[in-house]
């Protein structure tokens, strides 16, 4: 436990040092500044398009940490050799390998919990700024705190996604590892149609195919509730502790698979 | 107990795209090291000399055959907290600093943050790392990456210490000064096992050295015994020997060099003892009889040359 912990605090030393990480915030958080400048052209849609723009630079930023910085966990210690010295300390690959997913997953929710601050520093704002009056036409309250709901299941999100580009780094090439770990992300958003391609496609194989997929697959989109938090929908605890178990399935899945292909791996 | 001991150790990897065949990286390595010892692993590029470290730092898996360290099969957690080990041409992360870096390794072998800011601060001194240790890692030369790989690999004060190349991307001074550090090593009793391709490295330090070369243990032994092995016969001088002695000698000699001053030095091939031929120098008086040893070179060029071009893929071998 002590070796996962000190891995996993390295990761993160090393990665808020990172330029790109600090870069990617930043964009995220001037993003969310924004959408402040184009809510004005937009009479009684101004929170709206505030949460919409929010919500969706925190996930797609995150996303971007998630995929590119999960690759470069295992394959840029392989490709410069840095795991030479670490994997002969008294460490072992299982560790090493979850040492390296909490470190990220770590940063992920630091990056997150910044972005969700601006984000509601952004709408305090707007509130500040707006007058009651005008709020009559919003259908949710600016600082609606069930927005944190959302966030906390793009956190989730992020966890599923950096297991996946983990488990895809340690055993194929970067470019393919990006290339999968995008098209999971895809397939998890598209559940949906792909379970009902029967509908619109007249192939007797291809829908078996695909249902095969939906039902191996992740389906993120029980974890997206952006649009319902915007429009002031209730989401339910019950679903969100369904989908997050759910994805705990999956991402202890994928990190099992992950240590077992690489314990079993030549670091040449 | 032996530092290091393999029996029968085996790499093949898999080479070629459509058709891939194994290539013998490594055949059948019986090896042992004593504790205390300073081991020079040596060989030409390509020999197997890094496949070697990395099957014993368990960084990849055998074919075949076993290897122990300290007694305990390779890869033994309990076994890394005795251990250090310099990769060849190491590479560390980027954003942390030489101090940090050395710290967060630290950690590792269970060391307070207190503890091992002392050991890192002590380390980084004995390499030569000053005002530098505070600068992230990306600003350091290639030399000083190798000074801060050497630090990383005592900072757990191991009792076996692997050194893949530890000269490598040093200038003459901090080769010197590597090389007093694996004496003093040495004298705290640690074993040194470090592989390199430069010989004089290995004559100043080594108490024994084995010599791979194409995957191959080609000769092991110490000093005295590989350059034993290589003698090339006797050096005897004499003085006031005759022209019509020398004459009749020559035939049982490889050479003879005058010296002048009426001396000679007479070469004379392994073969040949040198008492009945002194017996036969009628006056002539025996200055000097030495034996000329071969160098650590000559072993090492004429080992590799006897592994002759034989290929190392499989197939070939088999045909």
């Amino acid at each position: 436990m002590r070796a996962i912990a000190i891995i996993a605090g390295g990761v993160f030393r090393d990665s808020i040092r990172d330029r790109i990480g600090y870069g990617l915030v930043f964009f995220s958080i001037m993003l969310m500044a924004s959408s402040f400048l184009l809510a004005q052209l937009t009479a009684g849609q101004d929170v709206k398009i505030i949460k919409d723009l929010g919500l969706a630079a925190a996930s797609a930023i995150g996303l971007f940490i998630a995929i590119f910085f999960g690759i470069g966990l295992v394959t840029k210690e392989v490709e410069r050799r840095s795991i030479y010295s670490l994997l002969s300390k008294p460490v072992t690959r299982t560790q090493f390998v979850l040492g390296k997913y909490l470190g990220l997953v770590m940063t992920l929710l630091i990056n997150l919990s910044v972005m969700a601050a601006a984000f509601y520093g952004v709408l305090l704002y707007l509130d500040f700024t707006t007058l009651d009056g005008a709020k009559v036409a919003w259908e949710a309250p600016a600082l609606d705190p069930r927005m944190l709901k959302a966030f906390a299941l793009i956190g989730v999100e992020l966890m599923l996604i950096t297991a996946t580009a983990i488990f895809f780094s340690t055993f194929s090439s970067p470019f393919l590892s990006v290339a999968m770990t995008f098209a999971v992300y895809i397939i998890g958003h598209f559940g949906e149609d792909l379970k009902n391609l029967n509908a619109i496609v007249k192939s007797v194989v291809l829908p078996y195919i695909t249902k095969g997929v939906y039902y191996v697959m992740p389906n993120l989109t029980a974890l997206d509730v952006k649009s319902a938090v915007v429009h002031g929908l209730p989401v339910s605890g019950s679903s969100m502790l369904l989908a997050t178990a759910s994805c705990l399935v999956y991402i202890t899945t994928l990190l099992v698979g992950s240590i077992l292909i690489f314990s079993r791996r030549d670091l040449k | 107990m032996d530092a290091i001991r393999t029996e029968g150790l085996t790499k093949h990897y898999k080479v070629g795209f459509w058709r891939p065949r194994p290539y013998v990286a490594l055949d059948n390595l019986n090896l042992s090291v004593g504790q205390g010892e300073v081991f020079g692993f040596l060989g030409p590029n390509g020999a197997g000399k890094t496949t070697t470290l990395k099957l014993l730092m368990q960084l990849i898996y055998p074919t075949s055959g076993y290897a122990e360290i300290l007694g305990k099969p390779v890869g033994d957690v309990a076994v890394k907290q005795r251990i250090g080990y310099l990769p060849e041409n190491p590479y560390f992360y980027d954003n942390l600093t030489a101090e940090e870096l050395l710290i967060y390794f630290a950690r590792m072998f269970g060391c307070s943050a207190s503890e091992g800011r002392a050991r890192a601060s002590r380390l980084l001194d004995e390499v030569g790392i000053g005002a530098e240790r505070r600068f992230q890692l990306r600003k350091f030369s290639k030399g000083m990456v190798q000074r801060v790989g050497i630090a990383q690999a005592l900072i757990n004060e191991p009792e076996l210490v692997f050194l893949d190349e530890p000269m490598s991307g040093l200038d003459p001074l901090g080769r010197r000064e590597v090389r007093e550090l694996i004496l003093r090593l040495r004298d705290r009793g640690c074993t040194v096992f470090f592989s390199s391709h430069v010989l004089s490295d290995a004559e100043a330090l080594c108490s024994r050295v084995a010599i791979v070369a194409k995957g191959r243990l080609a000769a092991s032994g110490s000093l005295d015994e590989l350059t034993a092995v290589g003698s090339r016969g006797w050096e005897l001088v004499v003085s006031g020997l005759t022209p019509d002695v020398l004459k009749r000698l020559m035939p049982r000699l490889t050479r003879a060099t005058p010296l002048g001053d009426g001396r000679y030095s007479l070469e004379l091939p392994p073969s040949t003892a040198p008492e009945p031929l002194i017996a036969e120098l009628c006056g002539a008086r025996v200055v000097s009889l030495n034996p000329l040893r071969g160098t650590l070179e000559d072993v090492f060029v004429e080992q590799v040359k006897a592994t002759g071009s034989g290929a190392r893929l499989m197939e070939k071998v088999a045909s």
